[in-house]
């Protein structure tokens, strides 16, 4: 058995040690993991929990991250636990076998450090990782802070875990805003994280060797469709009411509310933002000074699930807006930003005449200062007030040089 | 440790088989189920199995059916190797937390996988899984080519096969590259156990698995996979093929124990001349040829130079 820590209630950890952290409370079977920058320090606290046996699980440090993930789904099969961790080129690596973990239908937790994909190579974060698991079928959940990525862990293990669920997930959070910055974070006990959690349940386990099973067949025109049509049948009617009953779980836990679609001053707020990561704590704090300072109503929609994507929800959230601000932290490279488009999406279908324009923002880890955001709230002011577009429909915010705008 | 199966006589052991059914759509003629067979009814433990993307894995797991009674997972062209070590290290990680369903049964764990999977694509995977030491078996089904897209070169390909990508010409003579001696490459690694088998000599090759099984840490097998299609002969020639591939010395028989102890276990009576062996097979029907001939003799030369290395390696004991 493993040693137990006993934890203060309020610890000062950043991101990478409270994933880690959680990574421990659970009491993961397997973690295997190649280090890459901002990730490492995920699987060296976990290294050393297993260095002084508060941790009895095997960990596998492979020799690459597409060796990571490849083990992960060998022993995900087998049948237990599962976690790694890694950032940007390394899940770039691993994108192939991360459609191999959702479309085998096995859980595994992998914690996403948020960072730039080169060239030009860049260590530090924007969310083009996240943006290119988007398609992979995998669940993916945003934490905006320490607390949060320590939080969604548990809630990521639950849900991914689920009989009816069985789909991998990942937990994102802004490399080096959040994996390394010290902040309070309110702990679980090791028992009441463990037990929330609960005990692994196997399914279709290679290990049961009573019951062999054929896992990762080849399907052709004949059945290949109808099995990705499972996956996303899964993915768009179990999934979102699992989490939703896993934050109502956790809040009687622990005190602590999350919801599929985090609204900030939306009641009234005549124009929003809508972002992810650690955005969303700025862009509320600048919310609140547009409505006290600048007499604007304005209002921040935070993206804690970003797949499965939850339209209904969003465009529930933002039907009484005027103006709507999509604020991507990733290239789109030749496209409206991934956030613009999924709104367009979203809202497209419905009674709303919202203006809706992009803004990309912070790549390569640039700050997205306040100062920023009251530009921002005030275009959309002249928007609602237009209602129609007042600026180009893609701008880049914080670019040195000329002004890049598009459409 | 488990106990070693005896196996009396080829007819016992040919027809023992129940965990790799011949319901596949494998070539006929083609070696890889007669190795996999070999294998499997080498012991009688219960196996967790893996192959990379290949002729094996596409012919036998086609949805809705499987050909295999022990598990099998496949994720990948170029991960088998982890895909099994991921399952061995839950499998060591539930027996720690004393969560195994049966205790009291110790699995082997196989990956398969095809030369291009293990001397090209795979080679990294298998070379951490190996210097990690995981509780596993590689076995590498070598036809010496890309057969399950086509027949494409691989590091494998000998010199002088015309391969697709590697197709003899009027001004070439097909792959110019000599195959990569991947059995050192693995012994390099300090494996405990590494052997070269072919399916025609069942004695030597069952001996070597039960040696495999036996070992601790990561065991690489390099089986001879005669391949009826691509290296062009009639699919019930696939073991007197075989039979020329040992006895001309082109595929010699041979293990090395922890990465530093060679031994030959296949010494032919009558050593056959390699120009038989390219004779009989398509591939090599262009150096039949005034302007390719001088390669026969450069093959049998490297045959000779390579016998007599392996021969010195094992007077000297390293």
């Amino acid at each position: 058995m493993a040693d137990t820590i006993e934890l203060r209630d309020i610890e000062v950890w950043d991101g990478n040690m409270a994933a880690s952290q959680a990574l421990r409370q659970v009491q993961v079977d397997v973690v295997a993991a190649y280090p890459i920058t901002p990730s490492t320090p995920i699987v060296e606290g976990y290294a050393g929990f297993k260095a002084n046996g508060y941790v009895d699980g095997e960990f596998v440090m492979t020799e690459s991250e597409h060796g990571a993930m490849s083990c992960c789904i060998g022993a995900a099969a087998a049948g237990g636990r599962v976690a790694t961790a890694t950032s940007s080129q390394g899940f770039a690596l691993m994108l192939e076998t991360l459609y191999s973990a959702s479309g085998m239908r096995l859980p595994i937790v992998l914690n996403l450090v948020n960072r730039a994909i080169g060239a030009p190579l860049n260590v530090n974060g924007d969310h083009s990782d996240m943006y290119m698991g988007r398609d992979s079928g995998w669940i993916q959940f945003g934490a905006y802070s320490p607390q949060e990525a320590y939080d969604l862990n548990f809630i990521a293990f639950k849900v991914s875990e689920d009989h009816d669920v069985r789909l991998p997930a990942i937990v994102n959070q802004d490399g080096f805003m959040t994996s390394h910055t010290a902040q309070g974070v309110h702990t679980l006990s090791d028992e009441v994280a463990y037990n929330f959690v609960g005990d692994y349940k196997p399914m279709n386990d290679m290990l049961d060797l009573d019951h062999p099973v054929t896992h990762g067949v080849q399907t052709e025109e004949d059945w290949h469709f109808e099995h990705k049509a499972r996956q996303q049948h899964a993915l768009m009617t179990a999934v979102l009411p699992k989490i939703q009953a896993a934050f109502d779980d956790f809040e009687k836990l622990s005190g602590r509310k999350y919801n599929i679609v985090e609204s900030y001053n939306m009641d009234d707020a005549e124009v929003a933002v809508v972002c992810m990561g650690t955005s969303v704590e700025t862009a509320r704090e600048v919310a609140e000074e547009m409505r006290t300072q600048h007499g604007i109503k304005a209002g921040v929609i935070g993206i804690r699930v970003f797949r499965p994507w939850p339209l209904e929800q969003i465009a529930a959230a933002l039907k009484d807006v005027k103006a709507i601000g999509a604020l991507d932290r990733s290239s789109p490279h030749g496209a409206m930003g991934a956030l613009f488009n999924e709104l367009s999406g979203s809202l497209f279908n419905t009674e709303t005449k919202a203006v809706l324009t992009n803004y990309i923002y912070g790549l390569g880890g640039r700050d997205l200062t306040k100062a920023h955001l009251v530009g921002i709230f005030t275009e959309l002011k002249a928007n609602a007030d237009a209602l129609k577009p007042t600026t180009p429909l893609q701008q880049y915010i914080g670019l040195r040089g000329p002004k890049l705008s598009f459409f | 440790m488990s106990e070693i199966k005896k196996i009396k006589n080829l007819k016992e052991f040919s027809t023992s088989a129940d965990r790799f059914e011949g319901a596949n759509l494998l070539c006929p003629g083609c070696a890889h189920s007669i190795i996999v067979r070999e294998v499997l009814n080498a012991t009688n433990d219960d196996l967790i199995l893996a192959a990379s993307t290949g002729c094996l894995e596409v012919c036998t797991a086609v949805y809705p059916y499987t050909s295999w009674d022990a598990s099998w997972i496949h994720i990948g062209f170029e991960n088998g190797s982890s895909a099994v070590a991921g399952a061995e290290a839950m499998y060591k990680a539930l027996k720690t937390k004393g969560r195994l369903k049966q205790p009291d049964r110790t699995p082997k764990f196989v990956a398969f996988g095809g030369d291009g999977a293990t001397y090209d694509i795979g080679f990294q995977w298998i070379s951490g899984c190996f210097e990690r030491g995981h509780n596993m078996m590689y076995v590498c089904l070598d036809n010496e080519v890309y057969a399950n897209t086509g027949g494409q070169r691989s590091s494998s390909t000998p010199i002088g096969a015309s391969a697709t990508t590697t197709p003899a010409g009027r001004i070439s003579y097909g792959e110019k590259r000599n195959k990569k001696d991947m059995m050192a490459i693995m012994a390099a690694h300090g494996a405990p156990y590494v052997a070269q088998v072919a399916p025609n000599k069942w004695k030597d090759m069952v001996a070597k698995i039960q040696k495999g099984f036996a070992a601790e840490g990561p065991v690489f097998i390099n089986a001879m996979s005669a391949c009826t299609t691509e290296w062009k002969f009639a699919p019930e020639d696939t073991i007197s093929i075989s039979d020329l591939a040992t006895d001309s010395l082109v595929f010699p028989l041979y293990e090395i124990i922890d990465g530093t102890q060679l031994n030959i276990t296949y010494r032919p009576k009558n050593i056959i001349p390699v120009r038989d062996y390219l004779g009989a097979q398509g591939r090599f029907k262009h150096l039949f040829t005034k302007q390719n001939e001088y390669l026969i003799d450069e093959w049998q030369a490297r045959v000779d130079a390579k016998w007599d290395y392996l021969q010195r390696r094992e007077e000297a004991s390293v």
